[in-house]
């Protein structure tokens, strides 16, 4: 196995695992200052047991996606090294940004927030919460602007054998960018809504503390309902996008090999890549994929082929992570809406068949976070910028495949030890419950 | 205005960063590896643990800040300098990926083997990067075989991990864990109480000497290893960066001596910032310097951002850096208190 290679199964493997708890973050932090802030306002002891008991959940998340952070950091000057140098004169300011801004906000008050029970007021307790949560959310955001550049490269000029940055403006605001932070940070709440909801299930199914899951089920609902919807119309608005800048990612999502106008839609596509067609093409809505790609169903779509063939994502897994994230998508949003209307029913508890689904989907948005990344970045090779710097060209030169298969090994072997902890932690103070003795929640002093 | 300017202060800033976090992430890998040493029971080691739990994360981010500021203003100085040193530092982000969870997952399960494993993890994982971060830092002072060709963009290495394990990489390693220890041990004198406190204290006398003998050893040694005198001889009025290093180090052990632990820590944070600081001065303009050839020298001129981009960074720096210093001053205030037994004894929070 060559450098190139295993340096891609490295950082695609490290990507993904960070990716296991940034979601979760992304969403947890926002609803559980939530309520928090509902405690504050309302006094309700059962806001703050709620804001105890998933923060709990959060913080233990938390942990794991601050620690797998530093690795994306240093990856890029240890395996992609010759990007770094090419393009450092961009990507390295949002990540610098980034760092400056938002993680210092996020990982300070976090610190406070954990430890500061009865250090500060209830006030300034609940802003700690929202400062580190705002810091989270915004921390995507410059990541994701950083992301958006690879997809579509704006504001620079090739000078001096790299990638100069010509206008900041262009870069910090990259469309692209903010429709995936939109797409990407509410997928994140859809998550989130979708553990306290399948947690809330589990518990009501056992008949514990019913008032306290119902309360944070509708809760999750609602949230998970509205994050679901946004996430939906923004994935349109990103599909397009792409259909604009990246046209041989479009035609590997939508295995499209023949460059057409009035393109049909394809409910059930079985893609061919070794003959460069579709094995099987039924259940067809004419003009549906040009309509969807850019709004008028008269509209060209280029096909893979126009693409000469080391210039084309590799189809079939593009295709069917679309595919599967965009179903999972339909799902969330379908049983989200029928979540807000069942748990509001007297005898919500008594709907096994229902708590059950909700249980069973637990896994379904991490899959579809995976999965969208796989779209996003598999769909954008053989580019690692878009256009501008292939992927083979970006790798570290003086790092030896040997050293990297080590590394490979030792993150394989850490985060499946850590993952494996991390998950039985969760799962074991999930199904724990919330503390009863409010005066043992109030008093905390920490960890250790 | 011209690039120079920016460069030279992106220089001065990435010397900033790096001070800062080993200032501050220095007494947390202190408490973390001596943690073992000092405490004598469970709750003492919560008691420790504790005394860090609410700043280690926030702590850890200036090394998020300098890298992201090597990557931002010189580009080309992170992408060699990470590549190069590639399998020290793995371990050393291994060791912090360990050192992180081992503070977060101790207390979750109530098990004595469990407990155990992580103390034992904490101070391993704690006291690698200290020696790591030492090894790295005596490599970039001494400069690491890499050839570079900045007009035909070839650059090779010539070195591997093994090679970085020279004397005196290994002495600034050492340098390093010392430090670190007479930190940590100070940190946790001042925040915590009455038995622990003390024998905190006395380890950080105990280790004083020996810091002092590597210190001066890393000085002598620093003459015939690496080029950092060049620029005292030739601007002699910085003699007074390392000057105020030495005299900070031997403050720590006049008020460590007497039992002042909060001037002895103060003085501690001064030497390492100073420290830090006498080698950035030696290197100056040089960021990683070449070993086997000086055309070869990645310095802030030849790796730098461009103008823009360095400009963009300034003003984010100077906007949102006194910000941070602001809330985090208000944090430590905070937690200023030390932490005592009863409180962890009060708490029957499975934390």
């Amino acid at each position: 196995m060559d450098v190139l290679f295993l340096s891609q199964l490295q950082f695609a493997a490290t990507c993904m695992f960070h990716w296991i708890f940034v979601p979760l973050t992304l969403g947890l932090s926002i609803m559980t200052a939530w309520m928090e802030t509902k405690y504050v306002t309302t006094g309700d002891d059962t806001w703050l047991r709620m804001t105890k008991f998933w923060g709990k959940l959060f913080l233990i998340n938390f942990a794991l996606g601050v620690v797998t952070g530093i690795t994306m950091e240093f990856q890029f000057g240890l395996n992609w090294s010759e990007y770094s140098r090419i393009v450092g004169d961009i990507f390295g300011a949002p990540l610098a940004v980034e760092a400056t801004v938002t993680f210092f906000l996020e990982s300070v008050f976090i610190g406070v927030w954990i430890f500061g029970w009865n250090k500060v007021s209830k006030k300034t307790h609940a802003l700690t919460i929202w400062l580190a949560a705002i810091g989270t959310n915004l921390s995507a955001l410059f990541i994701l602007q950083a992301n958006a550049w690879m997809q579509n490269p704006v504001g620079f000029a090739i000078r001096n054998g790299r990638a100069e940055m010509t206008d900041p403006l262009a870069v910090f605001t990259n469309t692209y960018g903010i429709i995936k932070f939109t797409h990407t940070v509410l997928s994140g709440y859809a998550l989130a809504a979708f553990l306290i909801m399948g947690i809330s299930a589990w518990h009501l199914l056992r008949r514990n503390e019913i008032d306290f899951f119902k309360r944070s089920f509708r809760f999750a609902a609602i949230w998970g309902f509205i994050a679901s919807i946004i996430v939906g119309i923004s994935g349109d608005f990103h599909a397009v996008e792409i259909a604009k800048v990246q046209p041989s990612k479009f035609a590997a999502m939508e295995s499209i090999w023949e460059t057409k106008r009035n393109a049909e839609m394809c409910l059930l596509l079985i893609p061919n890549a070794k003959e460069e067609c579709n094995a099987v093409e039924a259940l067809k809505i004419p003009g549906m994929l040009s309509f969807l790609a850019f709004h008028d169903t008269n509209a060209e779509i280029k096909g893979l082929k126009d693409f000469p063939k080391d210039m084309r994502p590799t189809v079939f897994p593009v295709f069917v992570s679309f595919r599967t994230m965009a179903a999972i998508g339909t799902f969330m949003i379908i049983v989200s809406l029928a979540g807000i209307f069942l748990s509001r029913r007297d005898k919500f508890e008594d709907n096994k068949l229902f708590l059950n689904l909700m249980l069973f989907s637990i896994p379904l948005p991490y899959l579809a976070q995976q999965m969208g990344w796989i779209v996003a970045e598999l769909g954008r090779q053989p580019w690692l910028v878009y256009g501008v710097l292939k992927t083979s060209e970006g790798v570290s030169k003086s790092v030896t495949a040997t050293q990297v298969l080590l590394s490979l090994i030792g993150f394989t072997v850490l985060y499946g030890v850590l993952g494996a902890i991390d998950i039985y932690l969760l799962v074991k103070y999930a199904k724990k419950g919330p503390d009863s003795d409010l005066s043992n929640i109030i008093n905390v002093q920490g960890r250790g | 205005m011209d690039i120079s300017i920016f460069q030279i202060t992106w220089f001065v800033l990435w010397g900033v960063l790096w001070a800062a976090y080993f200032m501050l992430d220095g007494f947390v890998l202190g408490t973390g590896f001596l943690s073992g040493i000092i405490a004598k029971n469970d709750t003492e080691k919560r008691v420790l643990i504790n005394s860090i739990g609410p700043v280690w994360d926030g702590n850890e981010v200036w090394l998020l800040t300098a890298g992201g500021a090597t990557f931002a203003a010189f580009p080309t100085t992170y992408a060699l300098m990470f590549s190069n040193l590639y399998s020290a530092l793995i371990l050393l982000l291994f060791s912090l990926i360990v050192r992180g969870v081992s503070f977060e997952f101790r207390g979750k399960i109530d098990n004595d083997i469990w407990r155990g494993s992580w103390d034992k993890a904490m101070m391993v994982s704690s006291f690698l990067p200290a020696l790591l971060f030492g090894v790295a830092f005596g490599n970039i002072f001494k400069g690491i075989p890499m050839r570079n060709d900045f007009v035909n963009l070839q650059f090779t290495f010539e070195g591997g991990l093994i090679g970085l394990l020279n004397p005196y990489g290994l002495v600034t390693g050492i340098l390093f864990v010392l430090l670190f220890a007479v930190h940590g041990a100070l940190y946790i004198s001042t925040k915590t109480v009455g038995d622990l406190s003390s024998r905190a204290l006395a380890l950080a006398n105990k280790i004083w000497p020996a810091l002092l003998v590597v210190a001066v050893v890393f000085l002598a040694f620093t003459y015939p290893a690496t080029k950092l005198y060049d620029n005292y001889l030739n601007a002699p009025v910085l003699i007074i960066v390392p000057i105020i290093a030495v005299v900070s180090l031997i403050l720590i052990k006049v008020f460590a001596a007497k039992g002042e632990k909060g001037k002895a820590f103060t003085f501690s944070c001064l030497t390492i910032v100073f420290v830090v600081f006498t080698g950035v001065t030696g290197l100056f303009p040089n960021l990683l310097p070449s070993n086997i050839d000086p055309a070869s020298n990645l310095n802030i001129y030849n790796s730098s951002s461009s103008l823009i981009t360095l400009k963009l960074m300034t003003v984010v720096a100077l906007i949102v850096v006194p910000i941070v210093i602001a809330y985090k001053i208000w944090v430590y205030r905070i937690f200023r208190a030390p932490v005592t037994e009863e409180q962890i004894e009060a708490n029957q929070h499975p934390y």
